[in-house]
């Protein structure tokens, strides 16, 4: 089925597109057929830029488990940071 | 159907048609050589893209003896690999209804005027091109047969309204002008068997010419051989069925 969910967050950082490295600007996360996974529905990351064209585009197609488990281990990548950067976990 | 000892040529190319609010867009157009006539379609893509699926189904129906053609309905949304347009479109929730329908006409107006046509144009879409087909088919007079491939969100809650897309298609069934085809797989989750069965009465209850074919052992997307969702059997029997429908509404019996 076309779920047409779909959720957007401006982001700062870079991405490494088929041209190279580019500012990004959004992220867009769909839940809806992937391109490429061999999966009915999956969960679709595109780190873009729109301002530079529909090409400024580092997509991830991921299985929901797979994205379930990214987000528990970005959440204790960045408590880790912060445990080590911020004033009072710094060592 | 030909013989191996038929002779057998096709122009395909892209051209541009005048689609929604006279936009010129870009369209892949096929058609056999020779003087015609011939009958015409206009394929309406899917979610994924303006891509090499709809290419080939384009070649596919010249090669059946149709002029094809498939107009890029992400035109405006800039130009790239398909992928890449089609996922700013998915970003962007779609396009509007409006648009879509302002592109088949036009794609349409393009087939009659081309000296070639037999005078009848059909259309036909997958996923969210079946899906608008059949508003297509609703809200322009033009078609003389239409075929709805899996269109999910022909029967839509009133929370997925939204402007781009402010009236289920379901809504516009007593101005459907033309006989429907309908192909849909018994496991897909959009349409449900429900919806389909809904679309059904509500096809019989307007006196609505139309013929739906539920598969079972498919979901969505079965024609798709590059997808884990396709289904040979069912796949092969939709196109047969497919293919009986515009002999009989665009060319006439064999």
């Amino acid at each position: 089925m076309c779920t047409m969910i779909v959720e957007k967050a401006e982001i700062v950082g870079s991405g490494k597109g088929a041209q190279g490295w580019f500012p990004l600007e959004q992220v867009n996360v769909s839940f809806d057929h992937p391109f490429h996974a061999t999966m009915e529905h999956a969960l679709c990351l595109d780190f873009v830029n729109p301002a530079a064209g529909p090409g400024a585009r580092v997509a991830v197609e991921l299985s929901a488990q797979s994205a379930r488990r990214l987000l528990v281990t970005i959440s204790t990548a960045l408590a880790r940071g912060d445990e080590q950067l911020t004033p009072s976990g710094r060592r | 159907m030909y013989r191996t000892d038929s002779y057998e040529g096709m122009i395909a190319e892209t051209t541009t048609v005048s689609g929604h609010g006279g936009d010129a867009i870009y369209a892949y157009l096929a058609r056999p050589m020779g003087a015609g006539p011939f009958p015409g379609v206009v394929l309406l893509h899917h979610i994924p893209g303006w891509d090499e699926w709809y290419r080939e189904t384009t070649r596919r129906f010249a090669h059946h003896g149709y002029v094809a053609i498939s107009p890029n309905l992400y035109h405006r949304e800039g130009h790239g690999t398909p992928e890449d347009v089609a996922a700013a479109v998915r970003a962007q929730g779609g396009v509007p209804d409006d648009q879509v329908v302002g592109d088949a006409e036009g794609s349409m107006r393009f087939l009659r005027s081309l000296p070639y046509l037999n005078g009848k144009v059909g259309v036909m879409g997958t996923c969210s091109g079946g899906r608008q087909t059949v508003l297509a088919a609703s809200r322009s007079q033009g078609f003389n047969a239409a075929v709805d491939c899996w269109g999910g969100r022909v029967v839509m809650a009133q929370e997925d309204l939204s402007p781009k897309q402010p009236v289920a298609p379901i809504d516009y069934t007593a101005d459907l002008s033309c006989p429907l085809l309908g192909l849909f797989g018994a496991d897909d989750q959009s349409p449900t068997p429900e919806q389909v069965a809904q679309h059904e009465q509500e096809l019989k209850k307007h006196g609505k010419a139309y013929e739906f074919h539920i598969y079972d052992g498919a979901g969505h997307g079965f024609f798709y051989y590059d997808r884990p969702m396709y289904r040979q059997e069912q796949a092969v029997d939709g196109w047969q069925k497919l293919f009986a429908f515009f002999q009989t509404h665009l060319v006439g019996s064999d």
